[in-house]
């Protein structure tokens, strides 16, 4: 029997029309996950860089390669979700502006450009001395004379590194952090608004979506750059323990550094959470009181079909569980890195519940679709919108990040930022 | 050349490109298109009294445009309501079936017809209802509304999808990236995506034969007259004059998609 677009993974229920199936799979539950850790990581990095929070510095470097790394992935899962990922590109070509999506690839790269020359002016100097460096070393390599290649170019041509420039570079940095975190909200709210304005899901019609999208983005974000810099200064650790010779700082004083930015920046993430919540529950009250004709059905589906994800997975364990952990005094680094996970999986669990939640009940409001991921695949289209699919997106920006911080080093780097 | 003479010159050429510039005019490439068709406005009349859920339409539909006969999905469909008396769905296995006071379906989109009382409810479940529990069964035929105002035509990013002058909306298969959108915002699920062409497919009223005159697939072979297709813009067309003087239905006008499928004796149960 030929098999439709949905039907393997949609289990159905009651009344539902025949052509209702879960479209929107694991790879829309992905991408405002992936985009919202990309403005999140972005606005991190920008309370150091604008609002000049000093304690900041390391992770603020950190976190702005970190979401350059996932500015690629963001896109990853709506390639892999497009019925014809090779014509993905007419939505630049032929954007169609009364649809939310249209504008995607304009704020996308826009977003992009911003994050790009924001890294150029902060690394500028680091390149103009590598390059420097290589240029003086008589006989250089085929390695060396691509990395010498690679770091003149990226310097465009620019070495002047005296301290007027400098400042120049700092001043510039200061005003495309400052620009980029309305862009970076922007391009998250408006994921949020791709949902919201669906007029015909009434899970998703609420014009408090783009915020509470944004406010759960930040949340994940910061709650990613918490772990990737624990694991990434554990690391550290453990090397300057093993190997003096590295000139690594002190096992002590990485110890120190870590758990107070660590500290300070846990102190944002449960602000941003707190926000979050705030609106997720008065966007669910609202509903209840209101209780328009969709009610019943959503009701059926927040409180008996999707209790367990809603309230026991995405609020319980991930909302109150790390909120405890983080407001429990005597703060250690293992406690907040079991809490920022956690408050990943609680974000990852909202983005589900919305975006398969959504399609848990027909239209016709008389029955209920389930949707059961693909985790061994059977065919491309298993392999694209099930578990592997999914594993691919989280897995690539870390394989980027490791390339991008060969080129753009977070931690052995003596700038002025 | 001096100031002066340039001024001069710079005037009489701005004058004299002024008069033949005047006569130019952009045309809107869409104003074009609409000058052969806009005699016409395509509506859609179901009579759901004279429906006895044969399927003859479904069958005529997958055929005539290729939607291959055995998947499960349609560009159109037939669906069965049972209405119990006191309101309330039947019990199933001993559990209640909150199924919102309504029985219906619409297996394999009733294609080979309603043969049986049992009632589909899903992953090859079923329920039947005792005959002396029902007050009312009847059958709904179901289409794309081609809307007036379709979210479906807003939504789709690369603009593959549009509302023709005569009142029918399109899918250029050529240019759909097959991203979904226009699936999730449609509120009577008309969308799917084709299984074999990959990209987003609709009901279109047979626009390759209304065009040249015929009758759409489900209207041709529909025996029993449920199904009409008509013009709106010919006031002595049948359809419109039921249109106009008898008491029509739409499905979901709360959406505000102004749907062109109007309904006769159309039920408040009909989802």
């Amino acid at each position: 029997m030929m098999e439709v677009h949905g039907e393997v993974w949609t289990l159905k229920e009651f009344f539902c029309y025949p052509n209702e199936y879960i479209y929107w799979s694991i790879q829309i539950v992905m991408y405002p996950f992936m985009t919202g850790l990309v403005a999140g990581a972005f606005v991190l990095s920008s309370l150091y860089h604008v609002f000049g929070v000093k304690q900041l510095k390391n992770i603020a470097r950190f976190s702005l390669v970190f979401s350059f790394a996932l500015l690629p992935v963001a896109m990853m899962p709506l390639m892999l979700h497009l019925q014809q990922p090779l014509r993905g590109i007419h939505v630049m070509m032929t954007p169609h502006f009364t649809s939310a999506i249209a504008a995607f690839g304009i704020v996308f790269s826009t977003y992009g450009m911003i994050v790009a020359s924001e890294l150029w002016f902060v690394y500028r100097p680091h390149f103009v001395a590598t390059a420097l460096e290589l240029k003086g070393t008589s006989d250089r390599g085929l390695v060396d004379t691509c990395r010498y290649l690679l770091f003149s170019a990226l310097t465009l041509g620019s070495y002047d590194i005296s301290e007027q420039a400098l400042e120049k570079d700092e001043k510039a940095v200061g005003f495309l952090a400052g620009i980029g975190i309305p862009v970076a909200c922007f391009l998250h709210g408006y994921a949020g608004f791709i949902f919201g304005s669906v007029k015909a899901n009434a899970l998703w019609m609420t014009p408090l979506m783009p915020v509470i999208f944004i406010c759960s983005a930040v949340v994940s974000g910061i709650a990613l750059c918490i772990i990737t810099y624990i694991v990434t200064m554990e690391i550290r650790k453990f090397l300057s323990r093993r190997m003096s010779t590295l000139g690594l700082p002190s096992y002590e004083e990485l110890q120190s550094a870590e758990i107070e930015e660590v500290k300070l920046t846990s102190r944002y993430l449960v602000m941003f959470l707190i926000a979050a919540i705030t609106l997720e529950l008065l966007d669910l009250i609202f509903r209840g009181y209101t209780a328009v004709k969709s009610w019943d059905i959503l009701r059926e589906v927040i409180y008996q079909k999707d209790f367990y994800k809603i309230f026991v997975m995405q609020y319980g364990m991930g909302n109150l569980l790390p909120f405890i952990l983080f407001k429990l005094p005597g703060l250690t680094v293992r406690r907040a890195a079991l809490g920022a996970c956690l408050m990943l999986f609680g974000v990852f669990m909202m983005r589900w519940n919305v975006v398969i939640g959504g399609q848990a009940f027909s239209s016709s409001f008389a029955g209920f679709m389930e949707y059961a991921l693909p985790i061994i695949p059977h065919n491309l289209e298993t392999v694209k919108e099930g578990l592997v699919g999914a594993v691919a997106v989280i897995i690539t920006p870390y394989v980027l990040f490791y390339f991008i911080n060969k080129v753009m080093p977070v931690f052995k780097f003596k700038g002025s930022h | 050349m001096d100031r002066r003479d340039f001024l001069k010159r710079t005037i009489t050429i701005i004058a004299g490109a002024a008069i033949p510039a005047s006569a130019l005019e952009f045309i809107d490439p869409k104003r074009l298109l609409a000058a052969g068709s806009s005699d016409y406005k395509w509506v859609f009349l179901a009579d759901t009294q004279k429906c006895v859920g044969c399927g003859f339409c479904v069958k005529a539909c997958k055929l005539e445009n290729e939607v291959p006969y055995d998947a499960d999905v349609s560009r159109t469909w037939v669906e069965r309501y049972v209405i119990c008396k006191d309101g309330k769905m039947r019990v199933e296995n001993g559990m209640p079936n909150p199924g919102f006071g309504i029985n219906a379906d619409s297996p394999k989109a009733g294609r080979d017809g309603f043969t049986t009382p049992q009632i589909d409810i899903g992953e090859g479940r079923h329920v039947e209802v005792k005959e002396e529990d029902i007050s009312k069964a009847f059958f709904v035929p179901k289409l794309c509304n081609q809307c007036d105002n379709p979210p479906c035509v807003q939504v789709c990013p690369v603009g593959a999808t549009y509302k023709t002058a005569d009142g029918v909306v399109l899918v250029d298969r050529s240019w759909c990236i097959g991203c979904g959108y226009c699936i999730m915002g449609c509120p009577y699920g008309v969308r799917f995506f084709h299984p074999l062409l990959k990209v987003a497919e609709k009901c279109n009223f047979c626009y390759h034969r209304i065009t040249k005159g015929m009758k759409t697939a489900c209207v041709q072979s529909c025996p029993f007259g449920a199904r009409q297709i008509g013009n709106l813009k010919d006031p002595n067309d049948p359809v419109t004059r039921t249109i106009m003087y008898g008491r029509v239905g739409v499905l979901k006008s709360e959406y505000g998609t102004k749907p062109q499928v109007y309904y006769l004796a159309l039920d408040r149960e009909v989802r």
